[in-house]
């Protein structure tokens, strides 16, 4: 076994050794440029939509050439992404690791102080897109309108009415929880693994609703297995202009999932420029641009200062929100 | 019905040259990061990403195809030849393919290795081929209660086993349930069980390692004291003949074959079970209905048979909800999907009506790498097998290496290589002390879901435990597990009773 | 002697279990830290019946009057505990391709005894080709501790 990959790299061998032992100390160009393999780090886990997306955007970045070093995805989905923010904490300075966040990069540290992360020591790099949210029931369902919903979640009462969900403290709880309050309704939430797992449980009439993101049940929505019933966004969504949003009905429901990109503290200035252009191309991309649109994704490009308060904004929305719920005090 | 003009049409463009070279490639990578511990599809998917720019999407599609069959088939090698098993569906390969191996059937293990999953994968993709739409709407009805009896009947197999010590079997089993619950509670998103407060568990303990641990470092370590330090693996020569031979040997195996593939391929489909409850649930199966149950664990052929052919018909079944649904049922097909949607296919329910032409080259593509990753194994088998006669001195570093480097890849973490050389150590003194140490390692596996699903099923039902005998699906498997647990009992007292 | 090696493993998975029940949660169904409760608690009863019957002889260890492990049995096992100990260290520190040639020279040298020549060969290649198989082919970039500026140019030169 081993002689086979032998072989078939022994042209590399003579050349790779050689170089090895060249020291690197290359000087400085004007400009960073990375020196090895990037480490993209995600915050969830293989197969979860932030995998997906990070994935999509390494290849569109492997496929244009925006870096001279690949991007190297590495899933450190542990705890919520507690794992992949402490592992960021701890590469401080170090120019060659950035990290794919989605929301848990606010809810995940408020509702585990004890991984001691700030998230505004991080270095910002850019802000790539806002996933949208839709509240969704299976097309046997006679529910039309928001109103047929608040109707049979009150007949069904709290016990019978199931939510699915993403894991509890997550973004989909949170927006179960101010769908909640807003129209003063209860009903039983379970937390799956993957929003992929809650949208087939739905066709599959395990669940009464669910809150996915658009890309989630967009398959099943065009084979007429699923309904939107509204979005939680400020207009409507381009892929369902038919769908009303709760801002239109008066309620100030609106709730985004924030995919941008992070680094570590005291990345250096130029390596920071450096990044943030890769994301601008890939912002500008044309694969990006349609991938966005499909998927109904908002592309919100944000960097610098900007993106900063951006994080800070939000984490002090979703500290009041978890205080609502109760899950931190 | 158009199925065969359709099919034929894929063939005939999975044997384009452009695209036979790939589909060979694929199968030879597969296979070696298959048997890689560690390493798996997703690994060699990583290789593929750079080479789908440049070749149509067709190409790709049979490359990846190619790579996931590889992959399914390299499992069971390092299972047989070092006693780790490459992936958790190959953990039931072990038990009887590593006892095999010492005794210096190693090839013919290979062979039968390599030949059920041929037949798994083959019966599993014809039924792939017949019944798509159909099974994918039945394994949408199964939500948490009837996943969680599923999981029952997973766990049920355990017993058939377990060995003299019950004891010491339940114990293994609870010690690996404990070990899957450390990490974060999905349903409460608390995390639990971080010991010392380390950062590394927050991600909880993978089955890689757990199973690198036992069975990489661990058998090295037993080998040594078994040994006393001279260790002698008798091994012959091995040519093509005595593959052949071996082959044909294989014809008494049938029974088992075609039995467990069907158990694997609906199992597989499933979309919350997948390969690894499935080659336990068909090794199980087979023990039972062996007429010497007692040979299983020595190295009885039927033992290798059985979880082969049902994790790659499982493997290839759990393809289904992600073609149909949309759904990713594993890490490979989550890369899978992350591909098409480049290659501006979407997967979903309306990809067997929008893509005809995709839907089928993949499906031919998948009976064609079938075939030529069992060609190219068999014609790998004396390479393994003199592989397996390198002197123990310079195998023991290179199962260090793989030992460490496989520990590291999937989480790209030291902490789970320190925590390799701890169940290393571990596991040695365990197996010294008569524990077994395999049902650890599945509990590990069919832990997290099995406690997942209960809980989601408790939250619906809101705490009634009757809600799985009540659903008709969940009743099904409890009652199945039932006469699992059963029949061993039953058989044990018709024992006793002829002894007196 | 086994039965006193049973004895210390019952001890300390008594020890283990009465440390696990501190995420017990009174909740409907069952709550975050119910699993692992019940289940060590369930361990604890196991250890339990295992001393027994260890106490009792009835398992044929609890017969055999083998010792557990003898001297020079001892000393091997303790050598490869130790050089992947050493290697992990090394690992931390220096990286996988300093830990590599590190254990193929203690085993394949010291504890084979095999030629110079075999060592050498041995525990130049297989870090190469570890290094173009994993890194370069998969993409999986492995630790390098404080080596890690010798690789820039290999970085440069292949990827």
């Amino acid at each position: 076994m081993r002689k086979l990959v032998l072989k078939s790299v022994s042209c590399g061998i003579a050349l790779g050794l050689g170089l090895g032992l060249i020291s690197s100390m290359q000087t400085a160009a004007a400009e960073w440029k990375p020196q090895k393999p990037v480490e993209f780090v995600i915050m969830a886990g293989q197969g979860g939509g932030a995998d997906r997306l990070a994935r999509l955007i390494q290849s569109i970045i492997e496929k244009n050439d925006f870096s001279n070093q690949p991007f190297i995805p590495i899933n450190k989905g542990g705890g919520s992404g507690a794992e992949a923010l402490r592992y960021l904490k701890d590469k401080a300075g170090d120019p060659h690791v950035i990290m794919a966040t989605l929301n848990s990069l606010y809810t995940t540290p408020l509702r585990n102080p004890g991984i001691g992360v700030n998230i505004e020591e991080y270095t910002p790099i850019a802000r790539l897109a806002e996933d949208t949210f839709v509240l969704w029931v299976n097309s046997e369902s006679d529910i039309k309108t928001i109103d047929d919903y608040v109707a049979a979640v009150k007949k069904a009462g709290p016990e019978k009415w199931v939510m699915g969900g993403t894991g509890t403290g997550q973004e989909d709880s949170l927006v179960t929880a101010m769908l909640q309050k807003a129209y003063g309704i209860q009903m039983t939430y379970v937390p799956f693994k993957g929003g992929g797992t809650v949208a087939k449980n739905l066709v599959g009439k395990q669940l009464n609703s669910t809150v996915n993101n658009p890309s989630e049940q967009l398959g099943f929505f065009e084979a007429g297995r699923s309904r939107p019933i509204a979005a939680f966004t400020p207009e409507r969504i381009g892929v369902f202009p038919d769908v009303p949003t709760f801002k239109e009905m008066g309620q100030d429901l609106v709730y985004f999932m924030q995919r941008s990109v992070v680094a570590p503290a005291g990345m250096p200035k130029d390596a920071q420029d450096f990044y943030v252009d890769v994301f601008r191309k890939v912002n500008e991309s044309k694969e990006w641009k349609e991938y966005t649109s499909k998927k109904a994704l908002n592309r919100a490009f944000l960097t610098g200062d900007d993106l900063m308060a951006y994080f800070v904004a939000e984490r002090e929305k979703h500290r009041v929100l978890l205080k609502e719920m109760g899950e931190i005090k | 019905m158009d199925i065969l003009a359709q099919l034929a049409g894929g063939f005939a463009t999975s044997f384009e040259p452009l695209n036979f070279g790939l589909l060979v490639l694929g199968c030879t990578v597969g296979l070696f990061v298959g048997a890689l511990p560690g390493l798996g599809s997703v690994n060699g998917v990583a290789i593929l990403l750079p080479i789908t720019f440049f070749v149509p999407p067709t190409g790709a599609i049979i490359f990846l195809a190619a790579i996931y069959y590889g992959a399914m088939f390299g499992g069971a090698i390092s299972s047989i030849m070092l006693g780790i098993p490459g992936a958790s569906t190959a953990v039931a390969t072990t038990f009887d393919g590593r006892p095999m191996a010492l005794k210096g059937d190693a090839h013919k293990a290979l062979v039968a290795a390599a030949v059920a999953s041929f037949v798994g994968g083959t019966i599993a993709v014809i039924l792939f081929t017949l019944f798509a739409p159909p099974l994918a709407e039945f394994a949408l009805k199964f939500g948490p209660a009837e996943n969680f009896a599923l999981m029952v009947v997973a766990f049920a197999t355990f017993i058939g086993l377990s060995g003299d010590d019950i004891p010491k079997t339940i114990l293994s089993i609870l010690f690996g349930l404990i070990l899957s619950a450390v990490g974060l509670d999905i349903i409460s998103g608390q995390p639990r069980l971080i010991f010392f407060d380390l950062p590394g568990f927050y991600k909880g303990i993978s089955f890689i390692v757990l199973a690198i641990g036992i069975y990489g470092i661990g058998e090295i370590l037993w080998t040594l004291d078994s040994s006393k330090g001279k260790v002698e693996i008798a091994q012959h020569k091995v040519g093509f003949r005595l593959v052949l031979q071996a082959v044909f040997d294989l014809r008494k195996t049938w029974r088992t074959m075609g039995l467990c593939s069907l158990l694997g391929y609906f199992v597989g489909i499933l979309p919350a079970a997948g390969a690894t409850p499935g080659s336990l649930m068909a090794y199980g199966m087979a023990k039972s209905l062996s007429k010497n149950p007692q040979n299983y664990g020595k190295g009885e052929i039927n033992g290798v048979v059985a979880p082969e052919a049902a994790n790659n018909a499982a493997s290839t079944g759990s393809m289904l909800p992600m073609l149909t649904l949309g759904i990713p049922g594993s890490p490979t097909t989550a890369i899978l999907l992350g591909g098409m949607i480049i290659w501006g296919l979407e997967p979903g329910p309306l990809l067997f009506i929008t893509n005809e032409t995709f839907v089928w080259g993949l499906i031919a593509s998948l009976y064609s790498a079938n075939l030529v990753t069992l060609i190219i194994n068999l014609a790998f088998i004396p390479l393994f097998i003199w592989v397996l006669r390198t002197p123990f001195a310079i195998l023991a570093p290179i199962i260090f290496v793989l030992s460490l480097v496989g520990g590291y890849a999937p989480g790209a973490s030291m902490h789970d290589v320190w925590l390799i050389l701890v169940f290393g150590i571990a596991g040695y003194l365990l197996r010294k002390l008569n524990y077994p140490m395999a049902p650890a390692v599945l509990a590990i596996v069919l832990g997290p879901l099995a406690e997942k699903y209960f809980r989601q099923a408790m939250i619906i039902s809101h705490g009634d435990v009757m809600t799985f005998v009540e659903r008709p699906l969940s009743a099904v498997f409890v009652g199945a597990a039932l006469v699992l647990v059963s029949m061993p009992i039953i058989s044990a007292l018709k024992r006793r009773r002829s002894l007196v | 002697m086994t039965a006193v090696v049973f004895a210390l493993l019952s001890a300390y998975l008594m020890w283990k279990s009465a440390e696990l029940p501190v995420g017990w949660i009174p909740n409907k169904g069952p709550a975050g830290g119910a699993f692992p409760f019940w289940l060590s608690l369930a361990m604890l009863v196991c250890s339990g019946w295992i001393f027994v019957r260890a106490l009792r002889g009835v398992t044929p260890e609890s017969q055999s009057k083998d010792l557990f492990m003898d001297g020079p049995t001892v000393r091997l096992l303790a050598m490869a505990g130790g050089s992947l100990l050493a290697a992990l260290i090394l690992i931390t520190f220096f990286g996988f391709y300093v830990a590599i040639p590190f254990l193929f020279v203690f085993w394949v040298r010291v504890v084979g005894k095999r030629s110079w020549a075999t060592t050498s060969i041995l525990a130049v290649s297989v870090p190469v080709v570890t290094f173009f198989f994993f890194e370069i082919g998969m993409r999986i970039l492995l630790p390098k501790g404080i080596t890690e500026p010798l690789f820039y140019p290999l970085y440069q030169a292949f990827l």
